[in-house]
């Protein structure tokens, strides 16, 4: 039986992901706007729904050491975390892919202080691109507890071995109830096949030694260069678990998600949930006329650079509206796909950089129209702009009224 | 009061096997090596070591191994962590029967006095606080000397480090007390912790051999003399071991359940035997002698020992 429908939230999602995973760890630590997750899985723990053992930890970052060495022991292990608790695990991230072990940690994207806010953005967990973790970004709370079944897949295959983040925007996803169909336990059992690990294990038999000093330099780069061919290869393992999923729920994911590319000649690449605003905004500019299309990057690490560069290649025009402001640089996302379109013999004319979404700021519609609008200029001139910071009068005017408020004027 | 050996009352009962194999990287005379060889004895080979970043990092080097058992290298702030991860991991495997339990094995924090006092401190404080069933050994070299020798929070008074070094303004070199991170630990209420000093090894096997008699945390703090750190010659490492306890400076004492039993009471020589042996105190006494600093040591020395006299064991 497949419960279609059923309303869930971006947590309860994940949370489902985690108990239909059916994890055998769940360390844990609150920060909003993540806590329903852990709430929701320490409830199911305690009530015996799901048969893991649920440990509330005392930071980030014994929480991320523990949730690698149970993976190290030979434990599914599942958890989640957000924002400053991203970043107080980091070393831990580095650490823990360093070890070649899998797991899933679903990060519920917030902006980072300072100043400190509770609303989304993607500084949090694209600071985390280079750790060593695979990245999937969703856009729906059905590919949220979709992702950490195919995250769990791939991280755990022979090929890859290395943990990976399912990443939601925090209220967006993570309290907004969508309709989610939920995967029926053995189906789930088929494309999931229980974690029973060969070549892991802390055990008396075979003992094993994790995470050992190399001291020199060509044991370092023979291991990290390691690490990268995995990471590379589950671009193949990540196409071979989508078939299967399509095949067993009906659900296809791609390393990268196309809206109405076919005859597209600006698109706008986007990621996460305000990518549905962008589908919205491109279907609205369409029926007004404009050839525009949109690229979701759904899979961050592995980069899968010739899904981008097939989906972007001569195009006129390509923007990226980046969620993350990097100071001093401007968008992360516009980098990696310039840099990637870089080599292409039939790149775009024009490569454009936005800046939008900070904190969880809304954007509207018009704004989308804006976008095109320089889009279409740019790609005429042959000339990219940006990076543009999404800031309208509106915007300006608030703040100037609260700086009067605050004293400083 | 002598305090009863139930297991360990003649060397030769310790036993024969080495658990840590010769041939690591570590510095010559090196006294947390031997805590560790002979607490390893005890604790056999179903072993696996949760480490922290210290100069034991540097036994497990790609790709050998001094240990029979597991190593897992964490960080320096989250071995406890790592300890949770594993002992858990391996409950939950053992009751889902996919693990056997004679696969079963110790799960042993490794890790200096830095991490210890310091940066894992509140790792430690929740792992104790959710009664992980762990050990917890600690070679204490009294500094950062992984790094190089730095101030940590065990440095003791009058030490000299890198990052406190003598001048002028602080003729003494250290001058706050080092942390009592025994009395830190015996707050959080563990069923067992106990001072350890490899120059007395029956006394350190038999707390090993009663710590694994024992569920929930386990400290094991073994004061490890460091010739690169202190400043001695390595050969003289038992003798700096032995006089830190003849002098009082290091008690050997144990907690169970929270009770204190001082395992071995010494006759007390001045605390200037054991100084004057090693360089980091050497300002001590060349080009002056600190006469008020000595004293100072002396008379903390001296209180200690009143009160032990005052509050006999129960
Ligand atoms: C987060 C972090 N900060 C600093 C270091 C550098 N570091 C490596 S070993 C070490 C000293 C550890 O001291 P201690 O715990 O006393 O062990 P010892 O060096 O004496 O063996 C330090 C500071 C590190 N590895 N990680
Ligand atoms: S520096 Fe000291 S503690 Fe570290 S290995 Fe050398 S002797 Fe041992």
């Amino acid at each position: 039986m497949t419960m279609s429908g059923e309303l869930l939230t971006g947590n309860l999602a994940a949370a489902w992901g985690a108990r239909l995973a059916e994890v055998d760890y769940v360390p844990a630590f609150p920060i909003t706007p993540q806590t329903e997750i852990v709430e929701t899985l320490a409830g199911w723990c305690e009530r015996g729904d799901l048969a893991a053992r649920f440990v509330t930890m005392d930071s980030e970052h014994s929480m991320m050491t523990a949730a690698g060495a149970a993976a190290a022991a030979g434990a599914r292990v599942f958890t989640a975390t957000s924002s400053q608790g991203l970043l107080y695990a980091f070393e831990v991230l580095y650490t823990v892919a360093g070890w070649r072990v899998p797991l899933v940690l679903v990060n519920v994207s917030r902006a980072l202080a300072a100043p400190i806010t509770l609303e989304s953005d993607h500084n949090d967990v694209l600071a985390a691109r280079d750790s060593g973790f695979l990245q999937i970004h969703a856009e729906t709370c059905q590919e949220v507890l979709d992702s950490i079944l195919i995250a769990y897949r791939i991280a755990e295959d022979q090929r890859v071995c290395l943990p990976a983040i399912v990443n939601m925007d925090g209220f967006y996803l993570s309290f907004t109830r969508e309709p989610v169909s939920r995967p029926e336990p053995d189906r789930v059992r088929a494309f999931l096949p229980p974690y029973r690990p060969s070549h892991l294990g802390f055990k008396a038999s075979r003992p094993q030694a994790l995470g050992v000093a190399v001291l020199n330099s060509v044991g370092y780069s023979h291991f990290r260069y390691q690490m990268h061919l995995a990471a590379m290869n589950a671009l193949a393992v990540h196409q071979e678990a989508a078939d299967d999923f399509a095949r067993l729920f009906g659900r296809r994911y791609d390393l990268v998600d196309g809206y109405r590319l076919e005859d597209a000649e600006d698109v706008l690449v986007m990621s996460n949930a305000f990518a549905t605003k962008g589908k919205a905004a491109v279907a609205a500019a369409r029926a007004r006329g404009r050839r525009v299309g949109l690229l979701r990057l759904r899979v961050i690490r592995p980069w899968p650079s010739a899904a981008i560069t097939q989906a972007l290649k001569g195009r006129r025009t390509v923007a990226v509206l980046d969620q993350n402001l990097a100071p001093g640089l401007g968008g992360i996302l516009y980098q990696e796909v310039a840099a990637t379109l870089g080599g292409e013999p039939d790149r775009p004319r024009a490569l454009c950089s936005f800046v939008g979404g900070l904190g969880g700021r809304n954007i509207a519609e018009g704004e989308f129209e804006a976008i095109f609008a320089r889009m279409a200029e740019a790609g005429e001139r042959g000339r990219g702009v940006g990076p543009i910071l999404l800031y309208t009068e509106e915007d300006r005017r608030q703040m100037d009224q609260w700086v009067t408020i605050a004293g400083n004027r | 009061m002598t305090w009863p050996h139930e297991t360990y009352s003649k060397i030769k009962q310790l036993p024969l096997e080495e658990q840590v194999l010769p041939g690591t990287s570590l510095c010559a005379g090196c006294g947390g090596l031997e805590t560790l060889r002979l607490a390893a004895k005890v604790l056999g080979e179903k072993v696996v070591f949760v480490n922290a970043a210290g100069c034991f990092t540097l036994l497990a080097v790609y790709p050998f191994t001094p240990f029979h058992g597991s190593w897992l290298y964490t960080t320096m702030g989250s071995a406890p962590a790592g300890a949770q991860g594993i002992r858990d991991a391996l409950d939950v495997l053992i009751a889902k029967r996919r693990l056997p339990k004679e696969e079963d094995l110790k799960v042993v924090v490794l890790a200096g006095d830095g991490t210890t006092y310091e940066m894992a401190l509140s790792a430690t404080s929740a792992a104790i606080g959710r009664n992980l069933d762990f050990y917890y050994f600690c070679y204490d070299n009294e500094a950062y000397a992984n790094t190089g020798v730095q101030l940590s929070s065990a440095t003791p008074y009058g030490a000299r480090t890198t990052t406190s070094p003598c001048s002028l303004q602080h003729p003494a070199g250290t001058v706050r007390e080092k942390k009592d991170i025994f009395e830190i630990w015996r707050a959080h209420r563990p069923p067992y912790i106990a001072t350890l000093s490899a120059r007395y090894p029956l006394d350190l096997a038999e707390k090993l051999a009663r710590a694994s008699r024992i569920a929930g945390p386990k400290l094991l703090l073994a004061l490890s003399p460091c010739p690169t750190g202190w400043g001695f010659d390595p050969f003289q490492t038992p003798e700096v071991a032995r006089l830190a306890v003849e002098t009082g400076l290091w008690p050997l004492k144990e907690a169970v359940q929270g009770e204190v039993t001082h395992t071995y009471v010494p006759k007390r020589r001045p605390v200037e035997d054991y100084l004057r042996l090693q360089e980091r105190f050497r300002h001590l006494f060349e080009p002056t002698r600190q006469e008020a600093a000595i004293r100072h040591i002396q008379d903390r020395v001296d209180a200690y020992w009143s009160r032990v006299r005052a509050e006999p064991p129960r």
